[in-house]
């Protein structure tokens, strides 16, 4: 039996997509860079859809908005919702023009395991828990990050950064026994540690979202 | 067997030399044949520490390149018949360390000593990575303040995921914190984190605090290591670290305020 050498099979992916409001590229710049600052692991190296849609400019200049993007490592794979003029200029630079059509609804999918870490998480040092969520059985410290496709379970201090949710599940939530983070967030959203801290005065708690903004709730932990 | 012991903490500038000096020369005076070698290459001074700098003629990097041998480079202490110093390079740049080098020198060393200190650079490059590659245990040298602990966690983070130990899945690189530049006062006053709050943060057992001292200056300009000068107050704090690093348990000293009136009834002043 012979096996086929290629096949085409129709999948759905997540995408993230970076909207662009702004024809000035110094601005997207500095903002980009800020944003990228604050969680660089949101968006390095994962594919990224350009969406242009309040571009109206034709001579606008799409390549220098993908050198930006490239040198910053975003990984950029098409363009939606561009004017034909800038579509034009897309397909010579070999990005895909994607259409969005109606919002798909697909649930990104779901965490299937659960990833256990016994030991503090030091500063410096990274864990990534894909496809699952992520239980810390002992303390992630300043400058140290724990990032799970699901939920994080912390039972120590979190004072680091926590990211639950990593690839857009926003039923992730992140709890932990004293809350004291550098940063927490649960797909995408996020709180620096002066938000926690006018949104709580507890220190153990469960983080999750409420409609599209973080919520922390007292856990008698 | 030999015990490999690396003096680290991320941050310069914290007392790694100045405890790497005091604990070789505390486990040579309690009778373990011991060498301190000087992991800084281009900024050597454990042979200032060790009042034997004019006396060297090869060092750490000769050895390496084969153009000594160990016993031309090593200096025997003077004060002390089990105490060895293998001094660094001023001359070279730190790329000099190679593993299999730095491999070879120390599994030569394991022959004859007891009990290896290297003396780590700061910072977290090659000569840092070097000295904590091939550690049995590490003496975690912080100060307490907020920078200081930072740094001492990432090297934690390094010990557990960079070194020998790790790399070859073998039980894990012992890890002691030794808690330096101590000032109970300044503890007091909130200018300091106290000894409690720095155990919090790193998690790893106390070996030794050592009080901020004018006795370590003296010592250093006159090339004694403090551990010699036993009316001191840091030289008792590096002799009871010694001691717990051979397994005794001794209370710590030295770790509250003492009340002005006393001091100056001892000291004088
Ligand atoms: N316990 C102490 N009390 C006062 N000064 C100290 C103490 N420990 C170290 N020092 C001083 O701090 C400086 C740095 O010490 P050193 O041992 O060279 O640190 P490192 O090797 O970590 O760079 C030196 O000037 C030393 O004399
Ligand atoms: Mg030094």
């Amino acid at each position: 039996m012979q096996t086929p050498s290629l096949e085409l099979k129709g999948s759905s992916f997540t995408l993230s997509v970076l909207h662009i409001n702004q024809v000035d590229l110094e601005k997207v710049t500095i903002e980009l860079d800020s944003k990228l600052s604050i969680a660089p692991q949101f968006f390095i190296g994962a594919p990224l859809v350009v969406n242009l849609s309040l571009i109206k400019d034709p001579e606008y200049n799409l390549t220098a908005l993908k050198d930006l993007l490239v040198s910053r490592q975003l990984v950029i794979v098409g363009i939606t919702a561009a004017i034909d003029a800038i579509s034009a200029q897309a397909k010579s630079l070999g990005l895909a023009i994607i259409k969005s059509g109606k919002q798909s609804q697909t649930q990104p999918q779901l965490p299937k395991t659960t990833k256990i870490v016994k030991q503090n998480v030091r500063s410096g040092q990274q864990i990534y828990a894909k496809n699952s969520d992520l239980v810390i059985v002992g303390t992630v410290g300043n400058g140290a990050e724990v990032i799970a496709d699901g939920s994080i379970h912390i039972y120590g201090n979190l004072r680091g950064k926590a990211m639950a949710g990593a690839s857009g599940d926003k039923h992730a939530v992140i709890i932990a026994r004293s809350l004291e983070a550098e940063l927490v967030s649960v797909a995408g959203q996020y709180w620096l540690a002066e938000n926690i801290q006018l949104n709580s005065t507890t220190k153990s708690g469960c983080i999750r979202l409420e409609g599209e903004s973080l919520t922390i709730e007292a856990l008698p932990l | 067997m030999t015990q490999i012991i690396v003096v680290t903490s991320g941050k310069g500038g914290v007392g790694k030399t100045t405890s790497s000096a005091a604990i070789a020369t505390g486990l040579a005076l309690k009778g373990h044949k011991t060498v301190v070698v000087d992991f800084d290459i281009g900024l050597r001074n454990l042979d200032l520490i060790m009042g034997c700098e004019r006396r060297v003629v090869y060092d750490f990097v000769n050895v390496i390149n084969g153009e000594a041998n160990l016993n031309q480079a090593l200096i025997k202490d003077k004060r002390c018949p089990n105490l060895f110093v293998l001094p660094a390079s001023q001359t070279r740049d730190k790329d000099a360390l190679t593993k299999e080098g730095v491999g070879k020198v120390l599994s030569d060393l394991s022959k004859d000593f007891e009990f290896i200190i290297c003396d780590s650079p700061a910072g977290i490059e090659t000569g840092a990575m070097m000295a904590l590659y091939f550690a049995d245990t590490a003496i975690v040298t912080t100060n307490p303040e907020v920078s200081s602990v930072r740094d001492s966690d990432r090297i934690l983070g390094m010990l557990q995921s960079k070194s020998k130990r790790a790399e070859e899945g073998l039980e894990p690189v012992k890890e002691y914190l030794l808690l330096t530049r101590y000032s109970p006062a300044r503890v007091t006053t909130g200018e300091m984190l106290s000894v409690e709050d720095v155990e919090e943060i790193l998690a790893i057992p106390l070996i030794g605090v050592i009080p901020e001292s004018q006795a370590v200056l003296k010592a250093s300009n006159s090339g004694v290591p403090v551990i010699m000068d036993q009316e001191s107050d840091a030289g008792k704090a590096y002799s009871d670290s010694v001691a717990r690093l051979l397994g005794e348990e001794l209370p710590m000293r030295f770790v509250t305020e003492v009340k002005k009136g006393f001091l100056k009834r001892i000291f004088g002043s």
